[in-house]
């Protein structure tokens, strides 16, 4: 059987968010890269626990970005990838993405191809959904619970209201959230043998741009905590109720 | 023209449906274009009634099978409404109906998608759409370039805006509904609550708490005030309460009008998850907890002696 898992790099979730070049572009200074933790917590980990089951799983791993993706790409393999693949495009459409990786899924034929619910960084739940209809594959999101038996899936997903239990057959998409598995941290032997696994660097198919991100804005900045004494909780009320307008 | 897709649950319209309604009748208006809504599946009460929110024609497809939430099958349906009635711009609420479908129909309809909008767009030159990212704590203005476009905005983003009267007319749609490879075993809803996502006011608690057995009082404001309850991560990861109920960066992300933080610290994966907030209270009787720089109202105090206090006087002023 074989699993791709799609990985993304995101800046750490502690980075401090700012912009540059006009508020073109992403300032990377000092940022911390990561693995998106919801394709490294849920989606990767739990392939690596269907491996550990039965050892005739493969697990591929494919980003889609520059060089810099590289250190990320290693992390992912030291925790348990087999071998991975970067298309070497760093345009961030959703719909861009989705393309690449469904280019190289097409020829190579996975049985389950594994997202995270979202990146931490755009947020844009897509990519996922994409994969699947561009491959003509069944979809499940948000999956917190995936359990394999031969080739038929249950999976346990999140829908408006509450949850549901699901079975299908692979080949499939899922997007993976809190539940699927536990986080993991490489060890030493995985560090070394990822330094030798392969990392394939593709090059991107053409794909036309449906969005463009032009720039970027912050907030507007809180005006400041109001702070009420811990004896006068009436005047807390009273600022929720006529200043606030929430009560 | 503009498609407002018209999300419920077992047949109950949800709340974030009646916001894409305001925000799509907005967006025709903008557009100089018509709105109407699309229902997939079969819903309760009359679908006429949704004209109050503005939209001139409800198209439904009313096929039980649609009421399973299979996006291969959907996409195929609403793809073919949207070609069938010439809609150009297609509207979701970015719930996890939205975040199964709505990729899938863009991929399919050829269009541009952008996810997680919080504004109308600006015509000056194209379309141009906001969007949040990095977890709530910016912006970004993107460029939609293709003739139709698929827009998924944020939960209580949008003010609902309803009339006393008005009638749609209700159009079906005989489009033929494509066998679903998904078998639905068990299905759990949450029922009599108000479901986090949508709920106006959050009363959440952390550690701060000090276990299970305090959540009594959390409870009682939560009820006080209509709201839901929620709970950060170690608190679920401790067994506390309900994994359903963490709020934060790996749990639900939620934008109320009104979020009431006792005891929780304020760590910045929490803050992912509640910084849409339009208010944020924070109770904590550190006065160092980073919470507080991010709070609209705080009291340095304890929980225990501050919080019935608070229920006391909200009720006072009901």
């Amino acid at each position: 059987m074989k699993i791709l898992v799609c990985i993304s790099k995101t800046p750490d979730t502690t980075s401090r968010i700012a912009f540059k070049d006009n508020n073109t572009k992403f300032d990377d200074a000092g940022v911390q890269w990561i693995i998106n933790p919801y394709d490294e917590w849920y989606a990767l980990v739990r392939a690596i626990e269907l491996k550990e089951k039965d050892a005739q799983v493969i697990i591929h791993l494919i980003t889609v970005g520059g060089p810099d993706c590289d250190p990320v790409i290693r992390k992912a393999l030291a925790l348990g990838g087999d071998l991975a693949t970067r298309v070497n495009s760093t345009d961030s459409d959703s719909f861009n993405i989705a393309s690449q990786i469904a280019a190289v899924a097409k020829t190579e034929k996975y049985d389950l191809i594994m997202t995270g619910k979202e990146t931490i960084d755009f947020n844009s739940s897509s990519v996922g959904a994409m994969i699947s209809e561009l491959l003509e594959y069944p979809f499940v999101s948000l999956a917190t619970k995936f359990d394999l038996n031969n080739d038929i899936a249950t999976i346990t997903r999140e829908i408006e209201g509450g949850e549901e239990t699901v079975e299908l057959k692979l080949p499939m998409v899922i997007s993976c959230q809190k539940g699927m598995a536990e986080q993991r941290i490489p060890n030493m032997r995985g560090i070394m043998s990822a330094r030798t696994k392969p990392l394939n660097v593709v090059e991107p198919i053409s794909v036309a741009a449906t969005t463009e991100y032009l720039n970027f804005s912050m907030p507007p900045a809180k005006a400041g905590v109001k702070l009420v004494p811990a004896d006068q909780v009436a005047e807390l009320v009273r600022l929720l109720h006529e200043e606030a307008k929430v009560i | 023209m503009v498609l407002i897709y018209i999300d419920h649950s077992e047949g109950e319209i949800k709340k974030s449906s009646y916001e894409a309604l305001t925000y799509g009748v907005e967006l025709a208006k903008l557009l100089g274009t018509e709105a109407n809504g699309l229902i997939t599946g079969t819903i309760h009460g009359d679908a006429a009634e949704l004209g109050k929110y503005g939209i001139s024609k409800v198209f439904q497809v009313n096929k039980p099978e649609l009421n399973t939430i299979d996006a291969a099958v959907l996409t195929k349906v609403i793809a073919q409404a949207a070609n069938d009635t010439g809609a150009k711009e297609i509207v979701f609420s970015h719930n996890t109906t939205a975040k199964t479908i709505a990729p899938r129909v863009a991929v399919r309809l050829k269009a541009g998608l952008v996810s997680g909008v919080t504004s109308l767009p600006d015509l000056t030159s194209g379309f141009v759409i906001r969007k949040s990212v990095f977890s709530g704590k910016a912006f970004a203005n993107v460029k939609m370039n293709t003739d139709i476009k698929v827009i998924s905005i944020n939960p209580n983003s949008f003010h609902i805006s309803k009339n006393e009267t008005g009638n749609a007319e209700v159009i079906q749609l005989d489009i033929p509904v494509p066998a679903s490879s998904i078998k639905v075993i068990s299905v759990n809803k949450v029922r009599g609550e108000v479901p986090l996502t949508e709920a106006e006011i959050v009363v959440s608690a952390g550690r701060g708490l000090k276990g299970p057995e305090n959540w009594g009082m959390v409870e009682e404001l939560a009820k006080t005030l209509h709201a839901a309850t929620a709970c950060s991560r170690p608190v679920a990861d401790s067994g506390w309460r309900p994994h359903h109920e963490h709020v934060g960066q790996t749990g639900i992300q939620i934008a109320p009008d009104l979020y009431i933080a006792l005891g929780i610290s304020g760590a910045i994966q929490h803050l992912a998850g509640v910084n849409r907030s339009k208010t944020i209270v924070v109770i904590n009787k550190d006065p160092e907890a980073p919470f507080f720089k991010s709070a609209d109202y705080g009291i340095v105090g304890d929980v225990f002696e501050v919080v019935p206090k608070l229920i006391e006087e909200i009720k006072k002023i009901q």
